[in-house]
C-alpha cells in the first residue's frame, strides 16, 4: 500500500512543478495579450499604454538604427567605472574597518550619518561639483554602490569566527596575509550580497543621472522620449533596464556559486 | 627532574596567572601555576572541563597574555623553525580553503619554496590518511577527517613546540589508535616538545612522559606525575601490561576528585 501510494505522490509533485512552470510562462503572456486587445479596442488610453506589439516594433527599430546599442553601451560604461571607483574603495575600507576597532570607532558615525541620505538627493550637488560631463554620472553610480558594499563588507569581516584569526596568527600570517587569507575570503559571502545590492542601486542611479544633462544613455533615451512624446521608447527603456537587472542578478549568482564554493549546500 | 639544568628547560613558568575580566567581575582561570617543561618532553594536561587548559595553551601560543607571573620559552634565535604550532580544539580549518591549502597554510605564510611545500604537505596528508581528499573542502569532510587535517597542518609547519588541544577527541576509536601510533612514531623521529591536552587518562598515560592533573576554579596544578613506561612505546602492547592498568587507575584517582569538586562548584554557581 505504502509503496504504491508513494508513486502517485511523486507524479503529483512532478506535475505540480510543471504546472508552476507553465503558469509562470502563461500568466505574463495572458496579461500581454489582454493588454494588446484592450489597446486595440481602445479600452485603454494608448497615449499612456501603447500596445505591446507597438513597443516591440519600436524595440526592433531602435536596435536596427543602432540607437539602443549606443545608449546601452554609454550606460554600461558609466556603470562599470562607477562600480570600480565606488566598489574597490568600499571593499578595502570595509575590510579595514572590520579588522580595526579604532578605525571603526572613528568612521562608523560618519558612515551611519551619510548612509541614509537618499543618493538621488545629492544629484544636484554632484552636478555642481563634477559638471554635466561623464564624471558626474560615474560619481553618482560610485556613491550608490559604495554604501551597500561597505556596510556588507564590514558585517562580513565582523561575522568571521575569531578562531580563524587566531589560526592565521599562530601560523605566522602578518598584515596583508591576514587580509588575503582570512578577512577577504571570510567576508566574501556578504561582500557578494553587497555587490548585488550595489549593482541594483547603480542601475537606479544611472537612469536618474542620465535624465539630467546627458546626451546618451538609457536614462537620457527615456527622458528624451518624454520630450518628443514617444511613449513606446520609454517602455523600451524600462524593458531594457528590467532585463539588465535580471541578467546582473543571474550572472552574480553564478559567480557567487563559483567563488564561494564552501557555502554551497551539496 | 630537579637536577635538570637551565639549558634543558624549554618552557619555564613561575606563578603564572590568568584573570579574565567578565561582566560578573574578575574570573581566575589560572592561578599561580609554576612549571618547568624540559626540552623534548611529551607533556600531558588533564583536568575537568573549564579548568583553564586551553587558556594555558593559548598563553604559550602567544594568543593570550598572562595577567601575572613569568613565562620564558627557550627559543634558539638562529632557528628557521616557527616557535609553536597549535592544533586547536574543535573546528579551526578555513572553510574557504581545500584540504591541501589548509595543511600547507603555515608553510605558505612563511613563503617556503613550492617544492618543499609539496613534499612536506604530501607527506603529512599521507600519514594522516587524507591523500585522496586534498581537493575537498572542509564541509565535505567528516568531523574526524577535519581534525586530521588540523593535525597535519601543525606537523607540516614543523614547529619547535607542538601545542595540541584535544586533537583526537572527534575521532573514532580505530582512527584514534592509528593516529596515536603515528604521533608516537613522528615524535620518536623528532623529539619535539609537546604540550597535549586530553580528557582521556588512557591517552595521557599512553603518550606522555609527564602528566599534570589540574584542579578547577581556580585552575591549579594538582599533581604532576612522571609516566614510568619505556620508549619507544606501542599503544596496544603498552595497554596489555598489568602495570598500565594500575597507573591509569592511580591517575584516575587524582582526576576523579577534581571532576567531582568542579561539578559541585558548577552546581553551586561559582563558575
Ligand atoms: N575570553 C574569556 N573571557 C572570560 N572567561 C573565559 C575566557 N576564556 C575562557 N574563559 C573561562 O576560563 C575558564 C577556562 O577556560 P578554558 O577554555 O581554558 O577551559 P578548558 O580547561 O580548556 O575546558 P575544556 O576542557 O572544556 O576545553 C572557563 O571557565 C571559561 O569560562
Ligand atoms: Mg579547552
Amino acid at each position: 500500500m505504502t509503496a504504491t501510494s508513494s508513486q502517485p505522490q511523486t507524479w503529483l509533485k512532478l506535475m505540480q512543478g510543471q504546472r508552476e512552470l507553465i503558469l509562470n510562462i502563461v500568466s505574463p503572456l495572458i496579461m500581454l495579450l489582454a493588454w494588446e486587445i484592450a489597446a486595440r479596442l481602445g479600452w485603454i488610453d494608448v497615449r499612456f499604454f501603447p500596445a505591446p506589439s507597438k513597443i516591440f516594433a519600436t524595440l526592433i527599430k531602435l536596435i536596427e538604427t543602432g540607437a539602443l546599442w549606443k545608449h546601452l553601451s554609454a550606460s554600461m560604461q558609466r556603470l562599470f567605472w562607477g562600480f570600480l571607483f565606488g566598489g574597490i574603495p568600499a571593499l578595502l575600507l570595509g575590510i579595514a574597518m572590520g579588522l580595526n576597532r579604532t578605525f571603526r570607532a572613528v568612521l562608523d558615525p560618519i558612515v551611519s550619518a551619510t548612509y541614509p541620505i537618499p543618493k538621488s538627493a545629492i544629484l544636484p550637488l554632484i552636478l555642481l561639483i563634477f559638471g554635466l560631463g561623464e564624471a558626474s554620472k560615474i560619481v553618482m553610480v560610485a556613491v550608490g554602490i559604495f554604501y551597500p558594499i561597505l556596510i556588507n563588507t564590514i558585517a562580513g569581516v565582523l561575522e568571521i569566527n575569531k578562531i580563524y584569526f587566531d589560526v592565521s596568527r599562530n601560523f605566522g600570517a602578518r598584515g596583508w596575509q591576514v587580509f588575503r587569507t582570512v578577512a577577504f575570503p571570510g567576508a566574501l559571502p556578504l561582500i557578494m550580497t553587497g555587490i548585488k545590492l550595489g549593482v541594483g542601486m547603480g542601475l537606479i542611479l544611472i537612469s536618474l543621472a542620465e535624465m539630467v544633462g546627458a546626451k546618451s544613455g538609457l536614462g537620457y533615451m527615456m527622458w528624451n522620449a518624454w520630450e518628443i512624446l514617444s511613449v513606446e521608447t520609454m517602455y523600451v527603456g524600462l524593458l531594457v533596464i528590467a532585463a539588465l537587472g535580471i541578467v546582473f542578478t543571474l550572472v552574480l549568482t553564478e559567480i557567487e556559486r563559483l567563488i564561494v564554493p564552501w557555502k554551497a549546500t551539496r | 627532574m630537579a637536577a635538570a639544568s637551565q639549558a634543558d628547560i624549554k618552557i619555564h613558568m613561575r606563578d603564572l596567572s590568568k584573570v579574565f575580566e567578565t561582566r560578573k567581575g574578575p574570573f581566575v582561570a589560572i592561578d599561580r601555576l609554576t612549571l618547568d617543561i624540559p626540552t623534548g618532553c611529551f607533556f600531558m594536561i588533564v583536568g575537568p572541563s573549564g579548568c583553564g587548559k586551553t587558556t594555558l595553551l593559548r598563553i604559550l601560543a602567544g594568543l593570550e597574555s598572562q595577567s601575572a607571573g613569568e613565562l620564558v620559552i627557550d627559543q634558539p634565535k638562529t632557528s628557521q623553525r616557527p616557535g609553536n604550532s597549535m592544533v586547536f580544539q574543535g573546528d579551526s580549518l578555513f572553510p574557504w580553503m581545500n584540504v591541501w591549502d589548509n595543511a600547507a597554510y603555515g608553510l605558505h605564510m612563511r613563503r617556503r619554496p613550492t617544492a618543499e611545500i609539496k613534499e612536506i604537505v604530501g607527506h603529512y596528508l599521507a600519514r594522516t590518511g587524507l591523500s585522496k581528499f586534498k581537493e575537498s573542502y572542509p564541509h565535505q569532510l567528516s568531523g574526524g577527517m577535519r581534525q586530521r587535517v588540523s593535525i597535519a597542518r601543525a606537523f607540516a609547519n614543523d614547529p619547535d613546540i607542538l601545542l595540541m588541544d584535544e586533537p583526537f577527541s572527534a575521532l573514532d576509536e580505530q582512527n584514534k589508535l592509528l593516529l596515536q601510533e603515528e604521533l608516537l612514531k613522528i615524535w620518536e623521529e623528532t623529539r619535539k616538545t609537546v604540550m597535549f591536552i586530553t580528557h582521556s587518562v588512557d591517552e595521557a598515560v599512553t603518550l606522555g612522559d609527564r602528566i599534570m592533573v589540574m584542579s578547577a576554579h581556580p585552575g591549579r596544578a594538582k599533581t604532576i606525575v612522571d609516566v614510568p613506561f619505556a620508549r619507544p612505546r606501542s599503544v596496544l602492547e603498552l595497554r596489555a601490561q598489568p602495570e598500565y592498568g594500575e597507573f591509569v587507575y592511580q591517575i584516575w584517582g587524582h582526576l576523579r576528585d577534581e571532576v567531582h569538586r568542579a561539578r559541585a562548584l558548577d552546581e553551586a554557581g561559582v563558575a
